[in-house]
């Protein structure tokens, strides 16, 4: 990552504070999905594993509707082409990727101050694990979504196409970062969450160094 | 004069089953203004797209030099200038805000003389801090021309120049072809004939079917 990618990824900010193409989408996409979970819980009190997966199945559909605008927006604008004419391929997957990080950062705080404060089960007794598994797990998802939104931004169905390719590559993620919600909650130690910690930033690292191989052929056409 | 060279070896392009075109050699290799042409489908604006690294050929390649020296796929942006009627700006900036933005991005120098100075030239410079979408069909295309000049690359591609462009436009545009032709490659594709005749030397897709 270098200056160049650093001023796409201001493009992009600039862009998305006078658009509001992605911030829209997720903000309505957090207020109605969590709305949803409350009336359907109702008074019901619902369990700690419970609530860990909702948190993460909150997170996955959320990213679904927002992160893939990074790429989309500009092939639906027609401005792919522009980009392609001005970076290359790393330097435009590097600052896209930066914009998805603090998109899904910003994101997902949101909707963990929102759980703690609704959700009575949602209380975390080792925040270091907790924060530690949300910095990781917040990282795969970008990176993940990043690759995925630009494998689908080429492609004709491109709403249907996000959810059903993003499914089976985050699930190994999403499992593994619900898990280390659950032991955060039970206040279980580092040493004992390692193995699933490992996990997670393997699958970091092997999403980060795939993806910048494969950008290259995935954005020429 | 520029040291720059564009060379096209054994060049095919298909889409399916569909031939564009094969076989296709050229090399241009001083300062001039060359030409591209052929009927309609006939694989204009997927030759200018292959030979500015947009999209790849099925088989040959397109190799660029400069100093006798070839170019990196991924440096090749920084050489190219490029316009055509399906290149499309930020609408959501002006066109100062664009092309700062384009040349931090690049990694290149805001060169504020020559901007301004082209500004003026495609008489926009009363115009540059208001949104591209408040702009005219030809004055976007006029500011393509600034966006594609901007960073003084060596080899231009023109894709169908003068379209959406008034008699006043295609006129700066005809003065800037012959005025880049002198020191650089100009590559235009197009079947205006007033186009055409700017061209030293013209590449005939209809050839290349076979």
């Amino acid at each position: 990552m270098n200056s160049k990618s650093y001023s796409l990824f201001l493009k992009d900010f600039k862009s998305e504070l006078r658009t509001r193409y992605a911030i829209n989408a997720l903000a309505m996409f957090i207020i109605v999905a969590i709305s949803v979970i409350l009336f359907s819980v109702g008074n019901e009190k619902i369990s700690q594993s419970l609530t860990g997966g909702l948190f993460w199945v909150v997170i996955f559909f959320t990213a679904m509707s927002g992160l893939s605008r990074a790429f989309v927006s500009e092939e639906e604008r027609g401005t792919a082409l522009t980009l392609q004419l001005i970076a290359a391929p790393s330097t435009i997957f590097s600052g896209k990727l930066i914009f998805n990080i603090i998109l899904v950062f910003a994101m997902n705080t949101v909707i963990a101050i929102l759980y703690s404060v609704l959700f009575e089960a949602f209380v975390i007794q080792n925040f270091a694990l907790f924060l530690t598994s949300f910095v990781f797990g917040n990282i795969g998802l970008a990176v993940s979504s990043t690759i995925i939104a630009a494998i689908i931004a080429k492609a004709g169905a491109k709403g249907t196409l996000y959810p059903v390719l993003s499914f089976p590559i985050l699930l190994p993620l999403i499992l593994t970062s619900v898990q280390l919600t659950l032991f955060a909650f039970d206040g279980i130690s580092f040493e004992r969450a390692k193995f699933e910690l490992a996990i997670v930033v393997s699958y970091d690292v092997i999403m980060l160094t795939a993806s910048y191989m494969l950008f290259d052929f995935i954005w020429k056409e | 004069m520029t040291n720059y060279s564009v060379e096209a070896t054994g060049l095919n392009k298909s889409f399916g089953r569909r031939l564009i075109f094969n076989d296709l050699e050229f090399k241009f290799n001083k300062a001039g203004v060359y030409g591209i042409s052929g009927p309609n489908g006939s694989g204009k604006s997927t030759l200018v797209k292959i030979i500015a690294g947009i999209i790849a050929p099925s088989k040959g390649k397109i190799i660029h030099n400069l100093d006798n020296k070839l170019i990196a796929e991924e440096q090749l942006h920084n050489y190219i200038g490029f316009v055509s009627p399906y290149l499309v700006l930020y609408e959501e900036f002006s066109t100062y805000e664009n092309l700062n933005l384009f040349a931090e991005i690049r990694g290149v120098k805001f060169d504020k003389e020559r901007i301004d100075y082209l500004l003026n030239k495609f008489l926009l410079f009363k115009r540059k801090d208001d949104l591209l979408k408040t702009y005219s069909s030809g004055m976007k295309q006029r500011v393509k021309f600034i966006f594609a000049l901007m960073h003084s690359p060596q080899l231009i591609i023109l894709d169908e120049p003068t379209s959406n462009l008034d008699d006043e436009g295609k006129n700066s545009v005809y003065e800037l072809v012959k005025e880049e032709g002198e020191k650089n490659i100009v590559l235009i594709a197009s079947n205006e004939k007033s186009d055409i005749e700017l061209c030293s030397d013209i590449v005939y897709l209809e050839r290349y079917k076979n």
